[in-house]
């Protein structure tokens, strides 16, 4: 999903910087009152960072005859919020950027806002509006992560659309252009992402039910209803 | 076990739909940020000079695919660690 190393020009790539900046300062100044508060969490806390290592390592081949990788950011924006994803995603990003040379540094604010805020702004959204509605559980999670997932490659394709325009057409041409790599390579993973994601909340309700009431992902009642359905 | 099943299933679709197109098309399954970078290309007319190279490149596809395995593995251990120390503590000793 990365935009490559210096394939933004000036003035996109200090743009975006501009942008995801000061999410990611808002992102550490949570992350430090949730330590300073909730020490309990923090085990959690590095599962959703784990989980998005993981899922962006996973570099699978899809319909289109390409490979891309899913983003993992769903797991952290519904249990943390999308401000404390923003900084599990911007460590995620460093070290492909250093060590792998994907993506880069004049694109990492690029890269942070379409992984590390836009997707997790839509799941936490897609999560909250649908557990508001009174869908279940499950259903609510696999929408929001795979959601998610499609979004950060939506919001790629318009980087590079707003950074490239087509001569004839403009940045919607581009747009066009940019989203049947990216958006369509990635349905059938976001659909994988959504899955597996489910099973991590279903996993952690079994082992650890009550870190979920306590971030407010759940309450007292939905989860005895959740417990109830699956014994 | 049910949701299991289903993401068994998925799984399974998933697999199904790669064997089918590796060996309908000659597809190269190679990276999609690559082809992204033919589309500039394409629209720029080929006039594009990157503004910036990586500071460091794996020296070789073997090096880079162990930092992807190290990162997964990384992962992996953090997630494995968590849910079986929890399993664990709810067993009675």
């Amino acid at each position: 999903m990365h935009i490559m190393e210096g394939f933004l020009p000036s003035p996109w790539w200090w743009i975006w910087i501009f942008i995801s900046l000061p999410v990611i300062i808002y992102g550490i100044y949570k992350l430090n009152v949730l330590i300073k508060n909730k020490r309990d969490l923090l085990p959690l806390l590095a599962v959703a960072g784990a989980y998005i290592f993981i899922l962006s390592s996973l570099k699978l081949p899809s319909v289109t005859g390409s490979c891309s990788h899913p983003t993992g950011t769903g797991l952290a924006a519904i249990l943390f919020g999308p401000a404390i994803s923003a900084v599990l995603g911007l460590i995620v990003l460093l070290y492909q950027a250093l060590f792998l040379a994907h993506g880069g540094l004049t694109t990492l604010g690029a890269n942070v806002f379409s992984m590390g805020i836009a997707g997790p702004v839509i799941a936490f959204v897609i999560y909250k509006a649908c557990t508001k509605a009174g869908l279940n559980f499950y259903i609510a999670v696999f929408l929001a992560c795979s959601l998610a997932d499609l979004a950060t490659y939506v919001v790629t394709s318009i980087e590079l659309a707003l950074a490239f325009p087509a001569q004839t057409g403009g940045v919607l041409t581009s747009f066009k252009a940019f989203a049947t790599i990216f958006a369509v390579t990635q349905v059938p993973l976001a659909i994988i992402e959504g899955a597996i994601t489910v099973l991590i909340f279903k996993y952690v309700i079994q082992v650890k039910s009550d870190v979920l009431v306590k971030l407010d992902v759940l309450s007292e009642a939905g989860l005895r209803k959740i417990k109830e359905l699956t014994t | 076990m049910k949701l299991e099943i289903i993401v068994a299933v998925i799984i399974l679709i998933f697999t199904a739909q790669f064997l089918y197109i590796s060996s309908t098309t000659d597809a190269e399954f190679g990276g999609a940020d690559g082809e992204a970078e033919g589309v500039i290309e394409e629209l720029t007319g080929g006039t594009y000079e990157p503004i910036a190279d990586p500071i460091w490149e794996p020296p070789s596809g073997e090096i880079e695919s162990l930092l992807f395995s190290l990162q997964a593995a990384i992962g992996a251990l953090v997630i494995g660690y968590y849910f079986g120390y929890y399993r664990g503590k709810k067993q009675p000793a």
